[in-house]
């Protein structure tokens, strides 16, 4: 049916095209043959943007609103990729912790159960938020606290048979230090004593050389090899 | 959800969350309602990420929960929610307007709060106070109370709501005996207005002071100790969480545009009555209404302002003794103008005029077009042309004879005013998203040079700090070559443009939405 009307003309359409307003033999503009172009030219400008101190402060208020949510912990980063070959430097890099945990502590009330995943605590100070996040911090704790006992267990432990050093380490656990300090003394303490007497060696076979060569001095003719 | 909105959500979701949630919510707006695992294997995202995404989306409200389609056993499902991320374009209006009305303080917990999604009272009035601590002069700091009155003062008037209680979700153990009909578990979440308390204060008294952030010690100010354990004591409202009220923003968004257009109408005493009668409205007129509460004309004279003295006839004279906006043919108005004005910056004033004329018209045929309009015959035909091919006006048949002739119709040119709104709003968020992407194409052009410049800023600001010789700064700075310089300050120039363009389209998109959602309610 679109065919029909081949012969008659311009191309006989559905509707009278007087009606419209195309009179007879008048020039149409060419029908167009590709897409629109990409940026046709404009025939009339833009009106310019609206200046002045209000539009200036919201512009001010919108982009340091972006800056904010970037670091906020609501900005979720991507997982890591996996690299290839464990790296030197990745040791040094700080990646974001992209693993299982939320950085934040939302109100786990106001959310279904199969959404919980562990807490953890902010890593820099100077985030805004105010509400501790207890969930995360007490396995640590709890395994500070297991390495102190184990250590004073230690200490207790080796210093039965001597009673001085059991005075000292007995001060030291006095004195309230951090873990890691007590950790490194018990450390400390547990070597010398480890090397005083836990070894199976008798310490007095043990020569460290400070002697040799020191009662040789008298019988100078008898080489020495 | 057309496509261009959901592209636009798409983008404003990345810039703000992070590529992780911009591709769950995207999935979300797209799917309607899906179950975790299901939203897990469709994005090819980690199960912990997803969860994450969805902490974060339901922390802004973007996202939704309910029990599943079917039935209180099936597994939870998630919604997203479409008009909620478009709020984003519109936080600095947001943020602006609370300065303007209730000043710095407003302006820091309505940010605040926008921030974070929704948060308690005593979190936001300390984190406000310590920001402002940290601006003011040393020594200085925010009282709590001010920032609890300025808080109270946003709540009387609406503009922070608490948030809706959580609908009881599948897991709830169900306790219905056998022989009670069960009945479904409603879909739809609770509203916020439904809450008969959402505007009550916690019954909570802050007292303190800000605290200066110090980056050397912590524990300088007297009472330091005290403020510490003030912090990880609870406030006494925990579980209330307060969020923006967007709809009372949008009222008073509304109230503005309607008076500044009366303003220009007629002159600046009526649009003084106008204002007046819409702030008496304020609060008891819901955000759909079509009309505003009747007020008598006594009212009126009393609340305005002292400096406008206008006697009782003037008054009389601007209609009956009671006065009423209507609101629906005020949006409507606006509306149009908007139309009016798009067709005219595009197409050119002699199109607008032809624009114009069938809107008030509604239905003309080719000829009398030319005749009304004054326009010569080819140019009107050309102009109505253009305007049919983007869609801007419609060709009405009206046949005469029952077998519709093609010679014995008449073709009438008319202009839909609800149908085009509706397609400039579509093509506003197609803008917006333009926009969008425009910026995010520029930056990464120009990636390495901002990283050089903020690199250089950090090593500026360190040697700054400590105390280094104005010729260590020049060397540091001129570390970037002037053509450098020059396109870093085109850079910023250009994304400066695309930002404030990107706000200025969302006016517009405000009164075309208003306008629409206006419509639907009748």
């Amino acid at each position: 049916m679109a065919g029909r009307g081949r012969g008659r003309g311009r191309g006989c359409m559905s509707f009278s095209i007087e009606a419209v307003g195309i009179g007879k033999g008048e020039n149409l503009p060419p029908s167009i043959l590709q897409p629109t172009p990409l940026f046709p030219p404009m025939e009339h400008k833009p009106v310019p943007l609206v200046i002045g101190e209000e539009a200036e402060y919201m512009l001010a208020l919108k982009q340091e609103f972006r800056g904010a949510m970037k670091t906020l912990p609501f900005y979720v980063h991507p997982a890591v990729p996996k690299k290839d070959v464990e790296r030197y430097s990745d040791k040094y890099q700080n990646s974001e912790p992209s693993d299982n945990t939320i950085e934040w502590n939302p109100d786990w009330k106001r959310l279904p159960k199969e959404l919980r995943i562990r807490t953890r605590k902010p890593l820099k100070e100077n985030t805004c938020l105010s509400v501790e996040t207890p969930v995360g911090n007490k396995p640590s704790r709890k395994t500070r606290v297991d390495k102190e006992e184990i250590i004073s267990k230690l200490e207790v432990g080796i210093t039965l048979e001597k009673r001085e050093e059991e005075v000292t380490s007995d001060e030291e656990e006095g004195e309230k230090k951090s873990p890691e300090e007590e950790e490194k003394d018990g450390e400390e303490e547990y070597d010398e004593e480890e090397y005083e007497e836990e070894t199976d060696y008798i310490m007095s076979y043990f020569d460290n050389g400070e002697e040799f060569g020191g009662d040789s001095d008298d019988n100078m003719d008898e080489a020495i090899y | 959800m057309t496509a261009q909105e959901v592209r636009l959500c798409g983008l404003l979701l990345q810039e703000h969350f992070g590529e992780v949630v911009e591709r769950i919510g995207t999935h979300l707006l797209r799917g309607g309602a899906q179950n975790l695992r299901t939203i897990a294997n469709e994005t090819n995202t980690p199960l912990d990420l997803v969860k994450k995404s969805l902490c974060v989306l339901v922390q802004h409200g973007v996202c939704d929960f309910g029990s599943g389609r079917r039935g209180p056993g099936s597994p939870v499902e998630y919604r997203g929610n479409c008009e909620r991320v478009l709020r984003i374009l519109r936080y600095p209006r947001y943020i602006y307007t609370a300065k303007t009305l209730y000043g710095d303080t407003g302006e820091l917990i309505v940010e605040e709060v926008l921030q974070r999604g929704h948060m308690t009272m005593s979190n936001t009035v300390k984190t406000v106070a310590d920001r402002l601590t940290h601006n003011m002069e040393e020594g200085r700091s925010m009282e709590y109370s001010e920032v609890v009155s300025s808080f109270s003062k946003l709540v009387e008037t609406h503009f922070l709501q608490r948030c809706p209680p959580v609908a009881e979700t599948a897991t709830a153990a169900p306790s219905a005996t056998p022989a009670t009909h069960r009945t479904p578990a409603s879909v739809t979440p609770p509203t916020a207005e439904s809450n008969p308390d959402c505007y009550k204060l916690p019954p909570v008294t802050l007292t303190g002071r800000g605290k200066r952030r110090r980056s050397s010690d912590d524990g300088e100010e007297p009472g330091g100790v005290k403020k510490a354990k003030m912090d990880s004591e609870s406030c006494g409202d925990e579980g209330i969480y307060w969020q923006v009220n967007f709809e009372r923003f949008h009222q008073h968004f509304r109230d503005q545009a309607i008076i500044s257009a009366v303003a220009s109408k007629l002159d600046q005493t009526s649009s003084e009555i106008v204002r007046t009668m819409l702030r008496m409205s304020e609060v008891t007129t819901t955000p759909t209404a079509a009309y505003t509460q009747p007020l008598s004309a006594n009212e009126i004279f009393r609340s305005l302002p002292p400096n406008y003295s206008i006697s009782r006839p003037i008054l009389d004279q601007g209609g009956s003794l009671t006065g009423r906006s209507d609101l629906h043919r005020a949006l409507a108005n606006l509306a149009r103008a908007t139309l009016e004005s798009v067709v005219q910056e595009r197409f050119g004033s002699r199109s607008a005029r032809i624009f114009r004329l069938l809107l008030r018209k509604r239905h003309l045929e080719q000829k009398q077009v030319e005749d009304f309009a004054m326009i010569p015959a080819k140019e009107a035909k050309d102009m109505l042309y253009t305007l049919l091919s983007e869609n801007l006006v419609q060709l009405q048949e009206i046949p005469k004879t029952p077998d519709h002739a093609p010679s014995r119709t008449f073709y009438l040119y008319t202009v839909n005013q609800l149908p085009t709104a509706r397609l400039l709003l579509q093509h506003c968020y197609k803008t917006v998203a333009n926009l969008i992407e425009r910026r995010l194409f520029e930056t990464k052009e120009n990636k390495r040079l901002l990283e050089k410049s903020q690199r250089i800023e950090a090593i500026l600001a360190s040697l700054q700090a400590s105390g280094a010789e104005p010729e260590q700064l020049t060397e540091v700075e001129e570390m970037i070559t002037a053509p450098e310089r020059q396109q870093l300050e085109a850079l910023r120039h250009h994304i400066n443009k695309l930002d404030s363009t990107e706000n200025q389209v969302d006016e517009t998109i405000f009164l075309l939405e208003s306008y629409i959602i206006s419509t639907k309610s009748k």
